[in-house]
């Protein structure tokens, strides 16, 4: 596993506002790192010091083993930029763009074409090539975003919060195209939705106030949930004094909370101590009461508790 | 270079498929031809130069130009596209060389199309061709470092009708600082070398030297060096201020 990007020590101040603050990672070839955090983070502000937009105040990221602040033209090389928002020529037309974006990149020719074409069907704007960007709705301008930074077929690609703006179907299809282009690839998308973070992220850092609070697999974070291994079960709502007692005996069982009642039947949440498994142990409890279970199941741990946990206790 | 070039042709495609390109070349015609034939007499003084045209021209550049350069770097800020431009693998120099080629060879095309004049003087009189070959090569050099100010001014904000007035502005003060009106000023008090140094940076001296069709390599190199030193200022600027 070679370390396509290092961040080292980055730091960004505006005035006396710290943006960025010390941070430091690198992501491996294969990854694709959801970089989370509430907005205001410096989520952007990092990106834009990755990919050269803005210079550090101090520290410096390294692009497959070239420094941003000495050579930055060699790191712009490397990157494909999905810029926050997507911000396009928008009195140009798709293929006006991308065929603009490959003579900056010095594509010509066949290579060009090819370059062009293969970006155009991948992102499925093909259709609306020869129409002004203007024109076009959120959701196209978006792809056509995603189509100028995948066009060079980058090493490293750095979408910043690239599914904004998008239904669920196009969302799906965005995921989908991150997920294909993984192998071989860096992928740093920023995101402030946590489902994207389980369906296409390998890893997640979580950013608040300008530094690091998380970083790790995204079943990493589930697991610093209350929630990771608890034991939710719907039963009758008669038995919920007798269930409740049973599994409170349970060795392993912190407390139990009681969520809602709904129809005669009852929802209650076992919270185990430690977050150990305790499943086997609950339901072993409740068959030896005798109480009658409707519906039982463990808890991976919930990624927005956690991560409103983490990012307002910084 | 070649990104200098791809730039250079996305802002002249730029220019062309918004509106500003067709209403800029009419009015600017428009205008010569007003200012030639009526205010400079073209027809009545019967003699046969493009003087009446030559002479105008400066002042129809003072707000014409700005309203070309004014666009080049506020334009990009405001639509965030300043990012997208910036991240791919182009120098600083390329970018704002890039814009600056677009905007000079545009302001060239719309100055090239006052040559029915050109031909109308040929074709009534006997006119001294070489001077008003040089009148149209003081005239580009002209147009051209008026666009390295308005576009250095441009890249400071992000509100275009400012670029515009700033723009205007500090191209008027150039041209003001060889006319009598500023040169009486200082010459009450101050030092003759302070005059003389003052006069040396107005775009008129210089330019009604070329005009005259005397071709000196010095009012050559003023215009040359006023563009590149506001070029390299225009580099500075989105330098430190791409983020902002």
């Amino acid at each position: 596993m070679d370390r396509m990007l290092q961040i080292e020590g980055l730091t960004k101040q505006f005035g006396s506002f710290t943006a960025v603050d010390n941070i430091s990672f690198s992501v491996n070839r294969g990854e694709v790192l959801g970089f989370l955090g509430p907005n205001g983070a410096g989520k952007t502000t990092a990106m834009r010091m990755v990919t050269g937009f803005l210079t550090p105040t101090s520290g410096t990221a390294y692009v497959g083993g070239h420094d941003v602040t000495a050579e930055p033209l060699e790191v712009k090389r490397r990157i494909g930029y999905l810029p926050e928002g997507a911000p396009l020529y928008e009195d140009m037309t798709p293929s006006e763009l991308l065929a603009f974006i490959s003579d900056v990149r010095g594509l010509s020719g066949a290579s060009k074409r090819e370059a062009i074409s293969s970006a155009a069907s991948r992102i499925n704007i093909e259709h609306v090539m020869h129409q002004a960007i203007g024109t076009l709705s959120k959701g196209y301008k978006r792809r056509v975003g995603i189509a100028q930074a995948i066009l060079h077929d980058p090493e490293i690609l750095i979408l910043d919060e690239p599914t904004d703006g998008l239904d669920p179907n196009q969302k799906h299809e965005v995921r989908k195209l991150i997920n294909e282009m993984a192998k071989d690839k860096v992928i740093v998308i920023s995101t402030h939705l946590l489902d994207e973070v389980d369906t296409v992220c390998s890893r997640a850092i979580v950013i608040a106030q300008g530094k690091i609070v998380a970083d790790g697999t995204p079943a990493d974070l589930e697991a610093r949930s209350e929630l990771h291994n608890a034991v939710t079960l719907r039963l009758p709502s008669t038995q919920s004094d007798k269930a409740k007692t049973a599994i409170e005996a349970v060795a392993g069982v912190d407390r139990v909370d009681e969520a809602s009642t709904q129809g005669g039947s009852i929802t209650m949440t076992a919270y185990p101590k430690d977050g150990q498994v305790v499943i086997d142990e609950v339901s072993a409890a409740l068959k030896g009461a005798e109480i009658s279970v409707q519906e039982i199941q463990a808890e991976r741990g919930r990624l927005d508790e956690v991560f409103r946990r983490i990012t307002t206790a910084a | 270079m070649g990104t200098s070039w791809a730039i250079c042709k996305r802002e002249l495609r730029a220019y062309f498929t918004t509106p500003l390109a067709y209403v800029f070349i009419v009015i600017f015609l428009a205008l010569n031809g007003v200012t030639a034939f009526y205010f400079g007499a073209l027809f009545d003084r019967g003699q046969a130069d493009m003087q009446p045209l030559f002479g105008f021209l400066p002042w129809l550049y003072l707000f014409l130009i700005p309203a070309i350069a004014m666009r080049l770097w506020a334009e990009e800020r405001k639509a965030g596209t300043l990012e997208l431009l910036m991240t791919l693998p182009v120098s600083t120099f390329n970018a704002v060389f890039g814009k600056f080629l677009a905007a000079w060879i545009f302001a060239g095309i719309a100055l090239a199309l006052t040559f029915p004049i050109w031909i109308t003087v040929n074709y009534l009189g006997d006119p001294d061709n070489g001077v008003i070959i040089a009148s149209y090569l003081g005239g580009f050099l002209m147009a051209g470092s008026y666009l390295a100010i308005g576009g250095f001014v441009s890249s400071m904000t992000r509100n275009q009708v400012i670029a515009f007035v700033i723009g205007a502005a500090v191209i008027f003060l150039f041209m003001m600082s060889g006319l009598e009106l500023v040169q009486s000023a200082f010459r009450g008090w101050a030092p003759d070398l302070v005059v003389d140094l003052v006069r040396s940076y107005s775009f008129l001296v210089h330019y009604d030297a070329i005009v005259r069709g005397v071709i000196d390599i010095r009012d050559m190199i003023f215009f040359v060096s006023i563009i590149g030193v506001f070029l390299f200022a225009n580099m500075v600027v989105v330098d430190l201020k791409k983020g902002a």
